[in-house]
């Protein structure tokens, strides 16, 4: 891509013109910057414009003209008029590629809104249809072991599935993430043939369907090895869905993690399992944080390995090993198949219990791990700066003194707090 | 010329014979436990992993040994019979996967764009969040709104559609006259079509962040160049924003099929299943693998369970395929090259 600069010079030649300094012209002229971006009052007003000629356009053919009905029609003819009136009218004061570069951002901008507003709209759907549920506080008190079907909604509650899902999700998680981050080391710090294959499998069994891991512990532990339908058995399929997901999301961590820093670290002499534990996973620690907290979220939100493995029942139960455990989304799942509008408000609230929990924990995996390794909030650069300040002080009295302590190696002693 | 070279003199040492350095290090006892630890780790995962794989292709194995190519063409699902096959189930489950990405890419597309290129720089931060979070929100969210909104408000538009364009085959519904006003509603519901739509919004976040990644990536120069050349904006898009992350919109593209594939409770939610090959998308009745799972373990025999993970079996062939495909694609991809300035 760099052209030589030989070529250049030699085109001009050794004698060109002598170089001028161009005169300021007299007197004060005056600096006004032009206007290179912003937004005019035209483009507001065709596009003020436009909108109002669509929507009553529309509105005519609607009610007036044409065999139309239905609220959809009506959105989408209104939005394909607005865009053309809208063409039409930039067309009059602009060139045809500011033309094109309007409406594509006028379709790009109307897609983004749809796809953000739908998904907003499920949250809001849901939340608003669990909120007559859970505004009865019994709700969050009691179980279901002597409500009927036809029972109102301040009779019973969803604590056995709530309990069921914190029992299931943390032995899920127990068992998954020492295993994966300890994979994940491995992945990053014994590169080889092996490693390769081991991630290859990883990253195949990332596209298990997850109802194939619910299916595999019901074959294994429940048909063949007696196992009850239990708490434990759900986990068990949690755990076999998250293990892969997290072991990937923790080896993309490590691949952001600065090699300079592993470097200086070597450099000092440390060997690899101090550099590892000293340097690799703090300075990956909001990544691995992320990486668990999603990894809950995706066990928290599964329903189908737990429907297989889990069993469904209305009694609170504390002990995975023994007896079936219901978990929210199972709750949610087995309760608006009823005919009962009571049973579908609690299925409805279950479901909004749910979100809300999955909406909590990926807010503070946000708050801990937004950011990438390294990349400070200037919180944490004025924590650091303030700590490096207290060292280099500490060095400098150790050095004024001279004697005792001291001596030991500074990497040392930061290694050991 | 020969004669010329000279053999260098090895100096005289006292027959002290020159070995070459180790340059290995020697990992203390330390490291050599450490390093261990990791690779049993590595091997556990990669044992499990390989458990759970081995153990659903052999209970299969004896599924299919009985049933052999009756397998793949048999529509029916009833293994105590002696007569099943995924023929109608994954034709099902291809049917759904490909109605959501063929809604949920143009969304995701002019999403990822909005973000990465339109959207207020103090807004991006939040919307991707907001995008993440969206990947994160429980299918059974999803199959509630599904089954209890989506599919009642959605039955006009399958009307109409079924109206307009029944004359191609996928559109066509059976049992229903054109624009006939008094015509039952309930051939509409439960069909493919909405099953796709709610797997649609399932992933249509999780292709927007692949694809916003990789549009985020597309050098500075490049765009500035294209700029100091006076393109306008969408003018800088199309030459190069859009060519840098055409491996990211493919990759994402790939990785929401494999999502969509593998989809259950929300497909179990709306569809009514039905056992033949159902290509009137509109109509009333589909089936996924996923869902036949999770319908029919329960009352499964034995034979009937190994049958089943037959059934699984060729669902995760498939989505193996379609991910590795994927992530070849995004690899093979521009994206994180930076250009010259």
């Amino acid at each position: 891509m760099v052209e030589s600069p030989t070529a250049t010079t030699e085109a001009i030649g050794p004698a060109g013109p002598p170089t001028t300094v161009p005169v300021r012209p007299a007197g004060p002229t005056p600096q006004l910057p032009r206007r290179i971006g912003g937004i005019r009052r035209t483009d507001i007003l065709a596009l003020l414009g436009a909108l109002a000629g669509g929507l009553t356009t529309t509105g005519v053919l609607w009610t007036q003209l044409g065999p139309f009905t239905g609220l959809l029609g009506y959105v989408v003819v209104s939005w394909v008029l607005f865009v053309v009136y809208y063409a039409l009218l930039t067309g009059f004061d602009e060139a045809g590629p500011i033309v094109r570069s309007r409406i594509a951002s006028l379709v790009v901008h109307s897609i983004g809104v749809v796809l953000l507003s739908a998904v907003a709209f499920v949250i809001g759907y849901t939340v608003w249809h669990g909120f007559g549920a859970m505004i009865h506080l019994n709700f969050f008190t009691q179980d279901l072991r002597s409500t009927g079907p036809l029972d109102p909604l301040t009779k019973g509650g969803v604590l056995h599935a709530m309990v069921g899902t914190l029992v299931e999700v943390g032995i899920a998680l127990a068992v998954a993430v020492p295993l994966a981050f300890l994979a994940a080391v491995f992945l990053h710090e014994i590169p080889g043939r092996f490693s390769r294959f081991v991630r290859t499998v990883v990253e195949a069994m990332t596209a298990l369907p997850d109802i194939l891991a619910g299916l595999f512990i019901y074959a294994t532990l429940i048909l063949i090895f007696g196992l009850d339908l239990s708490g434990l058995a759900a986990a068990c399929a949690l755990a076999v869905t998250i293990l892969p997901i997290i072991i990937r999301a923790t080896d993309v961590v490590f691949r952001l993690v600065p090699g300079s820093l592993k470097e200086a670290s070597y450099a000092l002499g440390a060997s690899q399992w101090r550099t590892v534990l000293h340097v690799l996973l703090p300075t990956a620690r909001s990544g691995l944080a992320t990486a668990v907290i999603l990894g809950a979220a995706r066990a928290i939100g599964e329903t189908s390995p737990v429907l297989l493995t889990a069993g469904a029942t209305g009694y609170l139960n504390f002990d995975p090993t023994q007896g079936p455990m219901m978990s929210l989304p199972l709750l949610a799942y087995t309760q608006v198949q009823s005919p009962q509008p009571a049973e579908v408000a609690r299925g409805f609230g279950a479901a909004a219990a749910l979100l809300l929990l999955v909406i909590l924990l990926f807010t503070i995996a946000r708050a801990i791990g937004g950011r990438t390794a390294g990349d400070l909030s200037r919180r944490q650069q004025r924590r650091r700066a303030a700590q490096s300040m207290r060292d280099a002080n500490r060095y400098q009295r150790s050095h004024a003194t001279d004697a005792g302590p001291a001596n030991v190696p500074s990497h040392q002693k930061e290694a050991d707090r | 010329m020969s004669d010329l070279v000279t053999a260098p003199e090895l100096p005289a040492t006292g027959g002290v014979p020159q070995r070459k350095r180790d340059l290995v290090a020697n990992p203390g006892a330390a490291d050599r436990v450490f390093r261990s630890t990791a690779r049993g780790g590595g091997l556990l995962v990669l044992v499990i992993m390989a458990l759970v794989g081995t153990f659903l292709g052999y209970r299969a194995l004896q599924a299919l040994r009985k049933d052999g190519v009756h397998f793949v063409t048999t529509q029916d699902w009833n293994p105590d019979g002696g007569k099943f096959g995924i023929a109608a189930v994954i034709v099902g489950t291809i049917l759904i996967a490909l109605v959501a990405v063929a809604v949920a890419v143009p969304l995701s597309l002019a999403a990822a764009l909005y973000i990465s290129e339109y959207a207020p720089r103090g807004l991006r931060r939040l919307l991707i969040s907001i995008i993440d979070l969206m990947a994160a929100i429980p299918s059974v969210v999803f199959g509630l709104w599904g089954a209890f909104f989506l599919q009642w408000r959605v039955i006009s538009l399958s009307r109409w559609i079924s109206d307009w364009f029944g004359w191609i085959p996928i559109f066509k519904v059976n049992g229903v006259t054109r624009h006939d006003p008094l015509a039952t509603s309930t051939v509409y519901t439960s069909s493919t079509f909405i099953a796709g739509l709610v797997v649609a919004l399932m992933v249509a976040p999780i292709a927007c962040s692949i694809m916003r990644e990789g549009f985020s990536q597309a050098p500075i120069g490049e765009r500035e160049g294209a700029y100091a050349l006076g393109a306008t904006r969408w003018g800088m898009i199309r030459s190069v924003v859009l060519p840098f992350g055409r491996g990211a919109v493919i990759g994402g593209t790939m990785l929401g099929l494999g999502r969509a594939l593998g989809e259950t409770i929300a497909v179990v939610m709306i569809i009514s299943p039905r056992f033949v090959i159902q290509p009137r998308i509109l109509e009333n009745g589909t089936s996924s693998v996923s869902s036949l799972i999770a319908l029919r373990y329960g009352e499964a025999s034995p034979f009937g369970i190994s049958a089943l993970m037959a059934a699984g079996l060729a669902l995760f062939a498939l989505t193996l395929v379609v991910n590795f495909a994927a992530a070849s694609v995004v690899a093979r991809s521009r994206s994180g090259a930076v250009s010259e300035v």
